[in-house]
């Protein structure tokens, strides 16, 4: 009898795979509301992801390097191309660009100075450039979006490379956007913008179409700079395989490839989850075109969008990456999604703040309100106080550190003095779908999805 | 002084570039780095014939003067120099330019005076789609007729159009704004007209005498935005 209750209590509470709990909440939401919603960060569903990928290591037939002792070289240079001053790093991870407007002042400070302590270099954003991220980067590279905000000759001049932004993997094809109670003062007169204005910026650059206009139009930033600086392109991944040839087509020094995974200040949710293709496959891509046009070693390959680990960094290298950028670790890194801000030599609950925005720690993603508890993406002069710029570089320092270690430990039991020797050939698929996309074989099998037209 | 010629003795100010004969990178190189202390002021460019970024990154108050046609980006990213074109230039002529002058005697292609923070640019004759977009501050004046898409994302700075409009003038403007003397085909989203102010008729005055162009001020009207797309809102009905 009991049972029979059970069971029927159980039917008459099944769960639609179509309608679950998520998609009733979404049109509720929507119903009630009338417009889409809007979020920071990336991509939250699952896909297949460096994850799910292993390296081999050295065993019978592979000689390993001791860990501490031998050494592992992880210089990075980038820009060989054309510029007469190619960008020279001492690790291959880069901080990505991020806008000032998005992030707070003491924010950009406090990356600038991890990425000069750690010898790496650190990006603009839609915004423009600080006095203060210039001041404490020693490498910076200033980006170059369809908006034009705060893109100015001055600032093309005081920069170590420039990066022709075409898209970014958590919205390409759109534009940035900023929400009204971020375009505070000093961000609205940088973007020569209405103070508190709900910021759309331009999907499309204003001067040119086309590959063929990039081509000129990377030339006119050559002359300006004299061809002393590398130009790079970012692309959102999506058509990979082409967009990279047209890129190097272009006249591009570098490529910077941003997965579906990476992140963004503000977006609306539908865009995050449903345009571009994961990480993975459009690293497998770009790579296929630099090799196919034979421009492996002449134009370097940077990846982003879902970079969190040391074994995220050496995957992408084996892959074939000269080196990665990551964003959304960094804020991470700097108490992004923590239980406590650091304030004054110590830590203090961020409770409160979380649930003013009905969130809570590790969950949170409302970067978009400018009313971030731990003082990282906010323009609120009593909320940005709680990322002091030494602290947060101290943080960001150690993770970069961290990071790095890893990527060396790892290289190191692959039998490689250098981390760019990482190769393909070290790495295996623990998924069907990872094979498929990284081109790797599945652990413990010869098989390669889609290798020798197999499918 | 390398790649410098015809110097005429009676004018050591004024130095000539013929680009069909030197690279473009002589001449863009002498006026980023070699102009100072040479005591030249006037620079002649001369066979210019659609050569891309003429005069480009320029920082110095230098008269430059194009005799013929360029192509893209003449005199891009401006500051402080004086170019005048003595033909059609190609797109996004003057863009990001900072301050100084641009004049252009003939047309304009697309994206004139794209992104530009400040300064003055002058297209005698008509200028393509996308004239002014994304301006931030500069002002421009059109002597004959602009194409569709014009001041598209506009922030700040005038652009006063002689002649007629294309479709979708003004498209989600900011804070620029429009004179236009002719015939607007259609405004963009959130532009409308305005009635004009007396400040409005002196800065018509003042920006055709600037740009040695004769019409009556009182011919023009003014457009600007309505400013209804400066926040979101859910009865919007997505005409963003």
């Amino acid at each position: 009898m009991n049972t029979t209750i059970e069971a029927k209590h159980r039917i008459q509470r099944e769960e639609s795979a179509g309608y679950d709990h998520k998609i009733i909440d979404y049109i509720h939401r929507a119903s009630a509301t009338g417009l889409y919603e809007i979020r920071g960060l990336g991509a939250k569903r699952k896909v297949p992801h460096f994850d799910d990928l292993v390296f081999l290591g050295a065993s019978m037939s592979r000689y390993p390097l001791e860990g501490y002792r031998e050494k592992c070289v992880t210089r990075t240079v980038l820009g060989t191309r054309y510029a007469k001053k190619p960008v020279e790093l001492a690790i291959p991870i880069t901080i990505a660009g991020m806008s000032f407007g998005s992030l707070s002042a003491n924010v950009k400070e406090a990356l600038g100075r991890a990425a000069s302590d750690t010898g790496t270099s650190t990006t603009t954003g839609d915004g423009g450039m600080t006095p203060e991220e210039r001041q404490s980067s020693k490498t910076l590279v200033y980006q170059c979006l369809p908006s034009r905000y705060g893109f100015n000759p001055d600032d093309v001049r005081k920069a170590d490379a420039i990066e022709m932004v075409i898209g970014q993997g958590a919205k390409p094809g759109g534009g940035g956007m900023l929400l009204g109670q971020k375009i505070n003062p000093r961000v609205a007169s940088m973007r020569v913008l209405p103070e508190g204005v709900d910021q759309r910026s331009a999907c499309r650059h204003p001067d040119w179409t086309g590959p063929d206009d990039l081509a000129i139009k990377i030339k006119e930033l050559r002359e300006i700079t004299d061809w002393e600086i590398p130009i790079y392109v970012k692309i959102g991944a999506t058509r990979t395989f082409h967009d990279v040839k047209l890129a190097v087509h272009s006249g591009a020094d570098v490529i910077v490839l941003d997965g579906m995974q990476g992140g963004t200040a503000a977006t609306q949710s539908v865009f995050i989850e449903h345009v571009g293709i994961p990480t993975l496959g459009a690293l497998r891509q770009a790579v296929d075109a630099l090799e196919d046009l034979n421009m492996k070693d002449e134009v370097q390959l940077i990846v982003s969008g879902g970079i969190r680990t040391g074994a995220d960094v050496a995957k992408a290298l084996a892959m074939g990456a000269d080196a990665v950028s990551i964003g959304q670790g960094m804020l991470v890194a700097l108490g992004c999604n923590s239980d406590t801000y650091i304030q004054n030599g110590a830590h203090h609950s961020a409770a409160e703040g979380y649930e003013k925005i009905g969130t809570a720690a590790g969950f949170c993603h409302h970067c978009h309100t400018g009313l971030c508890p731990v003082g990282v993406t906010t323009q609120d002069r009593e909320l940005e106080q709680r990322l002091d710029p030494e602290v947060g570089a101290r943080r960001a320092r150690n993770y970069l550190r961290t990071l790095n270690m890893e990527l060396t430990t790892i290289a190191r039991a692959c039998g490689k003095q250098n981390v760019h020797h990482l190769e393909r050939e070290d790495l295996v698929a623990l998924s069907v779908e990872a094979a498929a996309m990284a081109r790797v074989p599945l652990a413990g099998t010869d098989w390669t999805p889609g290798a020798n037209g197999d499918l | 002084m390398e790649g410098v010629v015809n110097v005429a003795p009676e004018a050591k100010n004024r130095l000539t570039f013929d680009l069909a004969a030197q690279p473009l990178r002589e001449l863009n190189r002498f006026l980023h780095h070699d102009l100072a202390g040479t005591g030249v002021t006037h620079v002649d460019v001369i066979n210019p014939d659609g050569t891309h970024n003429i005069a480009v990154g320029v920082d110095a108050p230098v008269r430059i003067d194009v005799d013929g046609h360029a192509g893209y980006y003449c005199a891009g990213m401006n500051k402080l120099a004086q170019v005048n074109v003595n033909g059609n230039v190609g797109p996004g002529v003057a863009e990001g330019m900072v301050s100084g002058t641009v004049h252009v005697k003939g047309f304009a292609s697309v994206s004139a005076g794209a992104a530009a923070h400040g300064g003055l640019l002058v297209i005698e004759k008509d200028a393509s789609l996308r004239c002014g977009i994304s301006m931030k501050g500069i002002d421009i004046v059109v002597g004959g007729s602009v194409g569709d898409f014009s001041a598209f994302m506009a922030q700040a700075g005038r652009l006063v159009i002689c002649g007629d409009a294309g479709d979708a003038l003004g498209d989600s403007l900011y804070e620029a704004v429009i004179y236009v003397r002719g015939k607007v085909a259609s405004f963009g989203a959130d532009a409308h007209e305005e009635p004009m102010s007396d400040a409005d008729f002196a800065a018509v005055e003042e920006l055709l005498a600037r740009a040695r162009i004769k019409h009556d001020p009182k011919q023009f009207r003014r457009v600007a935005s309505k400013r209804e797309l400066y926040h979101w809102n859910a009865d919007a009905d997505q005409e963003y």
